[in-house]
């Protein structure tokens, strides 16, 4: 036979030397990870929550968009033309003015054509027709000097700093027209979205805390608490949430003032919001206090609150703040139903659901549709609140 | 089955009594009753106020005993069948609301039907034909109604319909049929007027339900014994009809224990843009004015329409369901 040796033949295997590494052993030298890859294991929860969530497009817009709403609303003052209360008389129930940019084949910048207004001899109501030679220029980042331009920022001090304004009151400029007093409506919406935008807020941060404490009891102790709780929230989740809150808010005293009213309706909206974050927390920590690392830390003599405050709270915290951010909407639309029958915040505290109010008569809607504007950032901040929740509740589960 | 039925019903007693000292406890929360107003109203017009009257009325309502004592001659009237007296409208509550009712149960029924019909028939065909332009459009439009508050859709579509074809659409039947006895035109009139209430109030549960159903049947589809079916060369249409539907339908009846308060609440405010005779207005009404009594029932009557059409859905669960009627009891 020939000394050629095959591998593979069982006879020939007797004859490979056996080897022994001298390097001492080390269980990372197998795989080594790239440093993307360790980036990507070593990240914790909410930096891996960011990069899902950032792959979510629609979720970031709604979000960004979200974010500038809120910005607007709390430089309420500064965007709005017109301060909340201002009425121009000679225009009450003006119609919206159209942007335009060209005049007579020339740029000008934006502007809006004025009116032409006259009485109908019968009904004695006020009809207005865009002005083709009145040209009202808007202004951009201008101090106003107009009736209805000065404000007290916040409350705190005057200010007279518009993002953009009207050249002088004889050339006004609405662009979601008037109501019936000659209040510019879209500074309304503006200053509107400052109690609609907050209330959810407030509302949430209550019903958060009510939602964690009870949620959290029932989902540690369980036993004879956790039926108790269980069955207080089916008994609440059991009405329907509207006639409930009207109920709710026409037992709010007339003669409160327009802050109680305010912490009142948030108080009612989260009433009942509570019950099902309660039961989030509750099927959440009934989980997890099975898994190791809450049996590892009971072992170790951890008091029950190190363990639900450090171990089992952070390992939830980030559907929580998912679902919430699904609530929030809930409660916006709850407020602007309330204020739209009339039972929730009332004038001068102006949200959307206030504004809508006054679209609440059929006959005046057909006659000023522009009443009915409030509508479209409600359904826009709801849309996006949906949107930016879904996201969220996607990136809460990082490794899916 | 019968005892997981008789469990059921046993637990909806104590759930019945505290939904009842609920509503009773916030008819109660305004400060002062309807005849304090009544007489500061009466006082602020100069009218003469009859002392004896309003102590008699006193006396005949129980208004000065305690709430207690109230609440459980409340409770035990409710029981009998005698709802308390509108103060407001000066009739027996049982007269004022008894249509309304009914009105309440059709709107409510009819909305649950079309959320059902609907959702099904758009869930299926989108689920099937996922990320195509049809699945987008649902999507798009689903979110879109999940968004839209009803009663501003109702108002809307009350704007359009005035401007397009200057027709009103409020009102649940022709107005020379109000307060009629019940015939065939006035069923006619009712069955007419209906679909618009239903689509305003029914478009978020369908939106929300054919998300739900088009999630669920996506997961079954993609499970091995559909693969198995395909692979043998089962009929695409009985491959999707007879397993991965049905399992996907679960929520179609799980889902009635949410979607009912969703929908009772949602016709309370749309009834009162649309000017319908269920429960909105008069609500409303009931409430600014403090009619205790009227209020009251309506609560306790919607509250009480959330709990039966709960268990109707668990008791239908179960029985689809072997695991939930085995395991007894607690259904979640």
């Amino acid at each position: 036979m020939t000394e050629t040796k095959d591998p593979r033949d069982p006879e020939a295997l007797d004859e490979i030397p056996h080897f022994v590494s001298k390097e001492p052993f080390n269980p990372d030298a197998e795989v080594v990870l790239t440093a993307e890859q360790e980036k990507y294991y070593m990240a914790g929860q909410w930096q891996l929550m960011w990069w899902k969530l950032r792959r979510h497009k629609i979720a970031v817009a709604a979000g960004v968009f979200l974010l500038l709403m809120y910005l607007v609303a709390m430089f309420a003052e500064v965007v709005a033309p017109y301060e909340l209360q201002h009425r121009d008389v000679r225009h009450t129930f003006a119609p919206p003015q159209g942007i335009h940019l060209f005049h007579d084949g020339k740029l000008v910048g934006p502007f809006v054509y004025g009116f032409n207004s006259k009485r109908d001899p019968e009904t004695l109501q006020k009809i207005y027709t865009p002005d083709m030679n009145k040209v009202n220029r808007i202004r951009f980042l201008c101090s106003g000097g107009y009736r209805g331009s000065e404000f007290e920022f916040w409350g705190l001090f005057r200010g007279d700093f518009h993002l953009f304004c009207p050249e002088n009151n004889r050339k006004p400029v609405f662009l979601l027209g008037t109501d019936r007093l000659g209040r510019d409506m879209f500074s309304r919406v503006i200053y509107g979205s400052r109690i609609s935008l907050t209330i959810g807020l407030i509302g949430i941060v209550l019903s958060f805390s009510l939602g964690i404490v009870i949620g959290g009891v029932a989902g540690f102790y369980g036993g004879l608490v956790d039926n108790i709780v269980q069955r207080v929230i089916e008994v609440l989740k059991s009405f329907p949430r509207l006639p409930l809150w009207m109920a709710l808010s026409a037992a709010l005293p007339a003669k409160w003032s327009p802050v109680n009213i305010y912490f009142g309706i948030t108080l009612i909206l989260a009433m009942l919001d509570w019950p099902s974050l309660a039961r989030a927390v509750r099927s959440k920590l009934l989980s997890l206090r099975e898994e190791d690392f809450a049996v590892a830390a009971n072992l170790m003599g951890a008091s029950t609150k190190r363990i639900i405050g450090k171990h089992l709270v952070p390992s939830f915290s980030s559907h929580l703040i998912a679902s919430a951010s699904l609530a929030i909407p809930e409660m916006i639309l709850g407020e602007t139903a309330l204020s739209f029958l009339g039972l929730g915040l009332r004038p001068p505290v102006t949200s959307w659901g206030v504004l809508l109010n006054e679209a609440q008569n059929i006959q005046v809607v057909v006659l000023y549709p522009w009443l009915m504007a409030p509508m479209i950032p409600v359904i826009l901040v709801i849309l996006a609140f949906n949107f930016l929740g879904d996201g969220l509740r996607d990136a809460a589960d990082p490794y899916k | 089955m019968l005892r997981y039925i008789a469990l059921r019903l046993l637990v909806m007693i104590p759930t019945l009594l505290a939904v009842s000292a609920i509503v009773f406890l916030i008819i109660q929360l305004p400060p002062g009753d309807y005849l304090e107003t009544l007489i500061a109203e009466m006082q602020s017009r100069g009218e003469a106020v009859d002392q004896n009257q309003i102590a008699a009325l006193r006396q005949a309502y129980g208004l000065d005993d305690s709430a207690v004592q109230q609440y459980f001659s409340w409770l035990f009237g409710l029981l009998q069948g005698d709802f308390g007296w509108s103060f407001e409208h000066n009739r027996p509550v049982s007269e004022l609301i008894g249509q309304r009712i009914l009105l309440t149960f059709v709107v409510t029924f009819s909305t649950i039907l079309f959320i059902w019909v609907v959702s099904f028939a758009i869930g299926t065909y989108v689920a099937t034909r996922q990320y195509s332009v049809s699945d987008h459009a649902a999507t798009l439009i689903g979110y879109l109604g999940l968004a839209t508050p009803n009663f501003l859709l109702a108002l809307v579509l009350m704007y359009f319909a005035n401007q397009w074809f200057d027709t009103s659409i409020g009102g649940i039947m022709d107005d020379e049929y109000r307060n009629q006895p019940w015939s065939w035109g006035k069923m006619l009139s009712v069955l007419e007027h209906l679909w618009i209430p239903v689509i305003v109030i029914g478009t978020s549960g369908t939106a929300g339900m054919i998300r739900r159903l088009r999630a669920n049947l996506l997961d079954e589809l993609q499970k091995q014994y559909v693969v198995t079916g395909r692979a043998k060369g089962l009929h695409p249409r009985k491959l999707l009809w007879k397993y991965p539907l049905r399992v996907a339908l679960n929520p179609f009846i799980a889902d009635i224990g949410s979607i009912l308060p969703e929908v009772i609440s949602g016709s309370a405010v749309v009834a009162v843009v649309l000017n319908l005779d269920i429960t909105g207005r008069m609500l409303l009404d009931a409430l600014r004015a403090q009619d205790m009594f009227l209020a009251g029932s309506f609560l306790m009557f919607l509250a009480t329409l959330v709990v039966i059409g709960t268990l109707l859905s668990d008791l239908a669960l179960a029985a689809l369901d072997p695991r939930i009627r085995l395991s007894g009891g607690n259904t979640r």
